[in-house]
């Protein structure tokens, strides 16, 4: 009876996660043995994948080393300019915003990140482009500013892109400071720069560590803003990704590329998950 | 302080703003504003192959988040009952399907299915009885399957943190007082996870709705809405772009929303 119970009860468990686990497989871990398999194996002449085990692959990676340095130098500089502008919002947010209102002006950081990402950098493009600020500036007599198609226009759009993303855990970790922390510290004698940088700033890390892993590690994989913003000329891993499979069908090289590309995410979310511990000392960090 | 907040919301909200007032432009131009006029709307919806891409969106986006939902609540009820060994696993994959960049799930999704195609396809062709034998191919199924992946995991985390939340209490009350498991759950639990399982849907709606990079990768000949618009930005931006653009926004707009609405509501319920 005891038995029959229990075999009844794990036959509706797996049930319940056999779907999951199907889609998991079928669509995420079987994928990614394919890639790693492609990654080994050699462009077949039109195009496309012809079985073969060789690491010229990834001996060829060097060729596309443009495309990781902008990626490794963008992505972060992109995440740390988003901390610059997003740590003051979260502050105001979380310590200084009146009660009333503060879900409201929340809510107004929030909606943009859920609209169309698309839309939003295609904005920009009109705004950096001939026929916008540079147009303006020509107005006033200053000619031939270029904006768009440069490292600055792909910071911005990252930036642009993904302050609500950096705003959220940082607000959220100010939201849950003790008050009294800060009181006590004023109480002590403290001036409130000293107590912001000794007190409300060490106990915002973990958030400020969650928002940049989050933002520098969707940054890696990012495609848009490069494609729209930098215009062919300031391009990341997900451009080249693009062009090897959609435009030059090489296949291999391309699984290779992104092979490397998830090594890269998986290294920057250990390093992350490291640091956050070092902070947070036993405290638990939620990166995902 | 004041000024720089107020800088960063007009710095979040103006680009925004320039879309929308410009999808009502009277003439052509993209920067400079000849009259209101709503005819670029007229336009757009009269343009049969960017109706068909939000036709295809829609269908596309309805069909993955109502699958990712069902089995991503399935999901997060069974995982509740496994041993620790089997559910790290499944967080395991989870986090990756959430992780893994778009771009990367998009290739390994298109470089699987086309392994599974040349292997498929002439098999196929060989046992078929008839002279044309159906062929697999990228499409439909392949973009709401890769939607499907991130989406289901989304829906799995939001249900995993309300039934974390949700009192043991209640459900053993119920137990006690002879209601089966399936009467539990129906009369009980699923009551106060349903407003999550329906915010998980909306946001992987608005999450398919809006994707770009996965779908470019494994849709195959088929258009989806942003795919569509970012190949007319390539042509150069338009009024009736803009009028597109304007609809999507208006549209993950509302769905958040409802979304946002409905995560609220558990919040509340669960203070009580």
């Amino acid at each position: 009876m005891q038995a029959a119970m229990k075999t009844k009860r794990n036959l509706v468990t797996a049930a319940l996660v056999a779907p999951a686990a199907a889609w998991l497989t079928v669509f995420l871990v079987l994928p990614f043995i394919a890639m790693l398999v492609f990654a080994f194996g050699e462009r077949a002449p039109e195009g496309g994948y012809q079985a073969a085990f060789t690491f010229a692959q990834f001996a060829n990676l060097p060729t596309r080393a443009a495309a990781f340095w902008n990626t490794l130098v963008l992505a972060p500089a992109g995440a740390l300019l988003c901390l610059l502008v997003a740590y003051p919002v979260a502050y105001y947010l979380a310590v200084k915003a009146n009660p009333r209102y503060r879900l409201i002006l929340v809510s107004l950081v929030v909606v943009p990140f859920w609209t169309s990402l698309l839309v939003r950098t295609y904005a920009w493009m009109y705004i950096l482009g001939s026929r916008g600020i540079p147009n303006l500036l020509a107005m006033i007599g200053i000619e031939d500013v270029r904006m768009l198609n440069t490292p600055g226009a792909v910071l911005l759009g990252i930036v642009y892109g993904y302050l609500p993303l950096m705003i959220m855990p940082i607000y959220v970790s100010l939201e849950k400071l003790d008050r009294r922390l800060l009181e006590a510290s004023a109480d002590l004698g403290a001036k409130p720069v000293s107590t912001f940088f000794g007190v409300t700033l060490p106990l915002s890390l973990p958030g400020v560590m969650t928002g940049v892993a989050l933002v520098t590690i969707l940054l890696l994989g990012e495609y848009l803003i490069p494609q729209l913003l930098g215009g062919g000329k300031v391009f990341f891993i997900g451009n080249a990704l693009v062009d090897l499979f959609l435009q030059s069908r090489n296949w291999p090289f391309g699984s290779a590329i992104a092979v490397t590309l998830v090594a890269v995410v998986v290294v920057v979310l250990m390093v992350a998950m490291r640091i956050a511990w070092k902070v947070a000392g036993t405290r638990q960090v939620d990166l995902v | 302080m004041r000024v720089f907040i107020s800088s960063v919301y007009l710095f979040l909200y103006a680009p925004i703003a320039l879309v929308v007032l410009f999808s009502f432009n009277a003439g052509r131009s993209a920067s400079e504003f000849t009259g209101f006029s709503t005819a670029w709307y007229g336009k757009a919806l009269g343009n049969t192959f960017l109706v068909a891409a939000l036709e295809n969106s829609l269908m596309i986006a309805f069909t993955s988040a109502a699958l990712a939902a069902i089995f991503g609540t399935m999901a997060a009820l069974g995982m509740e009952r496994l041993g620790t060994r089997t559910r790290a696993v499944f967080d395991a994959l989870f986090a990756a399907a959430i992780v893994v960049p778009g771009v990367v799930i998009g290739i390994a999704t298109l470089v699987a299915l086309v392994a599974v195609f040349s292997f498929v396809n002439p098999a196929l062709a060989t046992i078929w009885p008839g002279d044309q034998p159906p062929q697999l191919g990228l499409g439909y199924g392949s973009i709401i399957a890769a939607h499907g992946l991130f989406s289901m995991a989304l829906v799995t985390m939001i249900v995993k943190a309300r039934i974390a939340s949700l009192g043991r209490d209640i459900v053993e009350a119920s137990s006690d007082l002879y209601a089966t498991p399936l009467t539990t759950f129906r009369l009980i639990v699923l009551p106060q996870i349903l407003p999550s399982i329906l915010a998980g849907f909306l946001l992987a709606f608005t999450f398919s709705f809006d994707d770009f990079i996965i779908a470019f990768f494994v849709a195959g000949s088929k258009t989806t809405l942003p795919i569509y618009v970012f190949a007319s930005i390539r042509r150069g931006v338009t009024p009736e772009i803009n009028a597109i653009a304007t609809l999507v926004l208006v549209a993950s707009l509302l769905l958040i929303l409802t979304a946002r609405v409905l995560m609220r509501e558990k919040k509340s319920k669960s203070g009580e």
